[in-house]
């Protein structure tokens, strides 16, 4: 019998299944099964979504050895999302895949990037009701539609032990790869179809090489002067697309928009997975900041339209904007952008608004960053 | 009450919060207002430039 109980060690995990609140780790087991099958049924942000899920899994199993004081995962999340290191990596390859040519010759775009980050602002509002005011913020910020953004953010203010940071986190990733299911519906309810058939024909202005170069040095400096908090993310941002612009640094341009890029996702998303733990997670509270992130993101998208929209009362006929692409302001690059042209191809299959979308798309990818830090720099919030 | 219960509801800030969504959204644009103006700037400056 001695010899039995020496064994007992084997089953001590499946014990903790049957104890009370064993029930939350099936629970997440299900949860982190579920990001796994949209990853791979419906193909949805698989880079993040599919370490995301079987990270949740792996953090869930009873005992776990990867979290923990000297887990594997515990470990990488210092390493790397604690300081904001791999958010910020992130954002030079993000900022290597961005081509501002688009914006730099309809400049006139980017004031769809600031209107639609009303869903963040407007987010904040509605948290502050249930939230102190920095959780309050960081929620808000799920609107930035920027995982990086958001876990910088969040990071900055709530510090990264605290107990909704992984809803924070879920949520940002998770309505950034549900963009092309939330936006349509909001953007229909929002435009007639009059509206979405609207043609933008697309006259490129040429846009030298000088101003594509001093472009993310002059961005660095006037975001950094006005919001000196978001120094690190416009900089790192603007940086990767100083390495894509100069036109010398081709073979660093092509590592930071792909093998970098998906190394700090891979690691990105598994580490995630660590602010996941099932005691932290299954609480209403999440569930309230996975229904604000929603809102958020919901808002954005209207706002962007709305804008659109009000701008159209003062041009001229033949100058009318299509206000679909008011909703590619929300940031989450490049899927915003892809969907509004997909929308206009749908509507009309001679209708490209690819161009435009896109353009409007990188002015939010701007803007998001420079609302995450008017929020880090707001003492408010601190 | 349930929700109470729940979740703290404390509308307290709501009125700080609101005037950060109206000072929030005035900076956002007034920031890209000068980033639009100085690309313009750049656009024409170096217009001729290859």
């Amino acid at each position: 019998m001695e010899f039995l109980q020496s064994f007992e060690f084997l089953i001590e995990g499946i014990k903790m299944l049957f104890e009370n609140g064993g029930w939350k780790y099936p629970v997440m087991w299900a949860i982190g099964g579920l990001l796994i099958f949209l990853a791979i049924r419906f193909d949805m942000e698989p880079t993040l979504l599919l370490p995301m899920g079987f990270g949740t899994i792996l953090v869930n199993i009873p005992l776990s050895g990867v979290i923990g004081k000297d887990g594997a995962l515990t470990t990488l999340f210092n390493a790397g999302i604690a300081n904001e290191l791999f958010p910020l990596i992130l954002f030079i390859g993000i900022g290597a895949m961005i081509d501002f040519g688009p914006l730099l010759s309809n400049p006139k775009l980017m004031i769809f990037g600031a209107a639609a980050q009303f869903g963040i602002f407007f987010t904040l509002f509605v948290s502050s009701f249930f939230f102190k005011l920095p959780e309050a913020a960081s929620i808000g910020v799920i609107g930035a539609a920027d995982g990086p953004t958001a876990i910088v953010v969040a990071n900055e203010l709530l510090g990264p032990k605290s107990n909704i940071t992984g809803a924070i986190m879920v949520a940002a990733y998770s309505y950034m790869a549900l963009v092309p299911i939330i936006q349509p519906p909001v953007i229909k309810a929002l435009t007639t179809k009059k509206e979405r058939l609207i043609r933008m024909p697309y006259s490129p202005k040429s846009v030298s090489k000088l101003t594509k170069i001093l472009f993310p040095i002059i961005i660095t400096a006037v975001a950094g002067l006005v919001a000196p908090e978001s120094v690190a993310l416009v900089g790192f941002l603007m940086f990767g697309n100083l390495i894509r612009e100069c036109g010398v640094l081709n073979s660093l341009s092509d590592t930071a928009q792909n093998v970098l890029a998906n190394l700090v996702t891979i690691f990105l998303g598994f580490t995630i997975a660590c602010r996941m733990e099932a005691t932290e997670f299954l609480r209403p509270q999440t569930l309230l900041i996975l229904g604000l992130g929603l809102v958020a993101f919901i808002f954005d998208t209207a706002f962007g339209v709305i804008f659109a929209k009000f701008l159209n009362i003062f041009l001229p006929r033949d100058k009318k904007i299509n206000p679909m692409i008011g909703a590619a302001g929300i940031s989450a690059f490049p899927m915003s952008g892809r969907v509004v042209h997909k929308m206009g191809l749908k509507e009309d299959p001679q209708n490209f608004l690819l161009m435009h979308s896109i353009g409007v798309n990188v002015s939010g990818q701007i803007a998001s960053v420079i609302a995450g830090g008017l929020i880090l720099g707001t003492p408010l919030f601190r | 009450m349930l929700l109470n219960s729940i979740i703290q509801y404390s509308p307290d800030k709501m009125f700080d919060s609101l005037k950060f969504l109206g000072v929030g959204m005035l900076s956002i644009f007034a920031v890209i207002g000068v980033i639009i103006l100085i690309t313009v700037l750049l656009n024409k400056i170096f217009s001729g430039k290859k």
